[in-house]
């Protein structure tokens, strides 16, 4: 067995704290416990551009927003059975965090594969918010795991399963890890830039192909999200 | 006679099995990975997921909420029978997905691509695939059901005969750089190469390289095995590991399946079977018994043949 550094593991309470925010660390481990609501591209284009109401006592119970669509079925008692629980891809969902962060004063975005560098410094930090990244990311049945009940879900049947707002009530759901701090650095785009030092290398003395490709990036080091 | 409830039940119980268990073979595969990783943050997210197979298998619930893309193989024995014929048997499998995803619980994850329709069952136009194979000598039915996850990781070029195996190279080595950023394949994977072909079964191949062969299984011509090892190991020297942090966990196995193609070309597709690598294969007997295995045996002598007639020695006669 190699030798490793040892992750140092957080354990939050929702809604965090601005200390708690504050004193989180790239790379750190962490596990949650309180509310935790998901919104995602259904959620935001029904709030922040058809303007329906978010509910009033939303940013009272809960500030952390979880990219997700949960693996759910009614129970048959009224209730949802919750089965995994896994992060979609959050790059996607850019262009509404600004406006959903002031609105609903979220401070923890949690997601799958981070966002740009850019967003964490222009969107998040400067309104006291990060960014946790699932791991895995398939680690579903972990989370699943710390879903104790659902509190409420709203837009289930305009919406479906995958898009409703589900707000889950959650203890020692994880692993995240943190990937943006308050002065937006952010770990992926970290080590994206040493992974990316071995790139050229890689290529040497393999030749181009015969044939190229209009919109290819000849970067290598370029992401493509 | 197989009956066509044998067939449902069979089906619907390996998505299940699917869902939940991780395979064998891809979790000594990880496990392997675990001992060598030298990426603090890469081990740290393989520990985890070998933490999540078991919270899964013990809690019985998916190890992935995304269920991917639900789908079956199919491999019918000249000699079985069963009632129904082939449409009672693609009926049985859309009714077998639609139950298992209700009970299971599986996300509703087939949506029309313009509308966004779901039927929230995993079943639709075109939905879930079927893909059909044929065994010589065999009274049985092999179900094979793959849940294959990932919007990214997957990619096809045409290629030609002068690009070589540098080519081959470099179109491996830029989709998992590109994909393997942030962890948007979800590996390490088994990685699927389709080479030859025409541009579709180019697609089918690869795809079934990396969802239907086990990690530790080579291709029985033994120069592609040599590039299978060797493309396995330039993956595994990125310098990426898990979630794209640094580290040397990439490529769990590669594999790749060829066709006869285009005298004047080299088309290559790559697909990356995810962390959660989920596949299982009921048999169905000629007397009614199911046997369930994790290995779908999908490439088979016959499956790989070259020429007109089949017998099994005309199987070592190849083309290499
Ligand atoms: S690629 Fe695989 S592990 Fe990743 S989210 Fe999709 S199904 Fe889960």
């Amino acid at each position: 067995m190699v030798e490793r550094r040892k992750l140092k593991k957080v354990s939050l309470n929702i809604p965090a704290s601005a200390e708690d925010i504050a004193a989180l660390e790239l790379g750190s481990i962490v596990f949650l416990s309180g509310v935790v609501y998901t919104a995602r591209e259904g959620v935001y284009k029904r709030v922040l551009e058809d303007r329906e109401q978010i509910p009033a006592n939303l940013t009272a119970v809960s500030n952390a927003n979880f990219h997700c669509s949960p693996a759910a079925a009614p129970d048959g008692k009224g209730g949802y059975r919750i089965g995994g629980v896994t992060a979609t891809a959050s790059f996607r969902f850019s262009k509404w965090m600004a406006d959903w962060l002031d609105l609903t004063g979220t401070k923890i975005v949690i997601g799958k594969g981070g966002m740009s560098a850019d967003d964490y410094k222009t969107v998040l930090a400067p309104r006291g918010a990060v960014y946790l990244t699932t791991v895995g990311y398939g680690t579903g049945a972990l989370l699943g795991r710390g879903v104790k009940g659902v509190r409420d879900v709203l837009w289930l049947d305009e919406m479906g399963i995958a898009q409703a707002m589900w707000q889950f009530e959650v203890e020692n759901f994880g692993p995240f890890l943190v990937d943006s701090d308050l002065e937006g650095n952010s770990l992926f785009a970290e080590q994206g830039e040493l992974v990316n030092q071995n790139i050229e290398k890689l290529y040497e003395g393999l030749k181009p192909p015969a044939l190229h490709r209009y919109g290819e990036t000849g970067d290598r080091k370029k992401e493509v999200i | 006679m197989i009956s066509n409830q044998t067939i449902e039940q069979a089906a619907y119980e390996i998505m299940g099995r699917a869902a939940i268990d991780i395979p064998d073979d891809y979790l000594s595969g990880i496990k392997g990975m675990v001992n060598t990783e030298e990426g603090d943050l890469s081990a740290f997210v393989l520990g985890a997921m070998l933490e999540n197979y078991e919270a899964a298998t013990e809690d019985r619930r998916p190890m992935c909420a995304d269920t991917g893309l639900p789908r079956y193989y199919i491999k019918v024995g000249n000699e079985a029978k069963f009632d129904g014929g082939f449409i009672g048997l693609e009926r049985a499998l859309r009714s077998a997905t639609a139950r298992a995803t209700h009970d299971v619980p599986l996300r509703p994850n087939r949506v029309h691509p313009l509308w966004r329709t779901d039927h929230n069952n995993n079943c639709g136009l075109n939905s879930p695939e079927v893909e059909w194979s044929f065994e010589p000598d065999a009274d049985w039915i092999d179900i094979t059901t793959v849940h294959k996850g990932g919007l990214f990781g997957s990619d096809y070029r045409m290629l030609f005969p002068g690009d070589g195996i540098d080519g081959i190279k470099r179109f491996f080595l830029d989709t998992l750089i590109a994909f393997g950023k942030r962890g948007l394949a979800c590996q390490p994977a088994i990685v699927g190469i389709g080479l030859g072909g025409s541009k579709d079964i180019c697609m089918v191949l690869g795809k079934q390289a990396a969802c239907l062969r086990t990690v530790g299984d080579k291709n029985p011509d033994p120069k592609v095995a040599e590039l299978e090892a060797e493309l396995k190991e330039l993956g595994n020297s990125i310098g990426m590991g898990a979630m794209g942090f640094v580290g040397s966990s990439m490529v769990v196995d590669c594999h790749i399946e060829c066709g006869f193609t285009h005298t004047g070309g080299m088309p290559i597709s790559i697909h990356t079977f995810c962390l959660s690598s989920r596949r299982a294969t009921a048999r169905l007997h000629a007397d009614g018994t199911i046997e369930h295995r994790t290995d779908p045996q999908w490439f088979t002598p016959y499956m790989r043949r070259e020429g007109i007639e089949w017998s099994n020695d005309a199987s070592s006669k190849k083309s290499a």
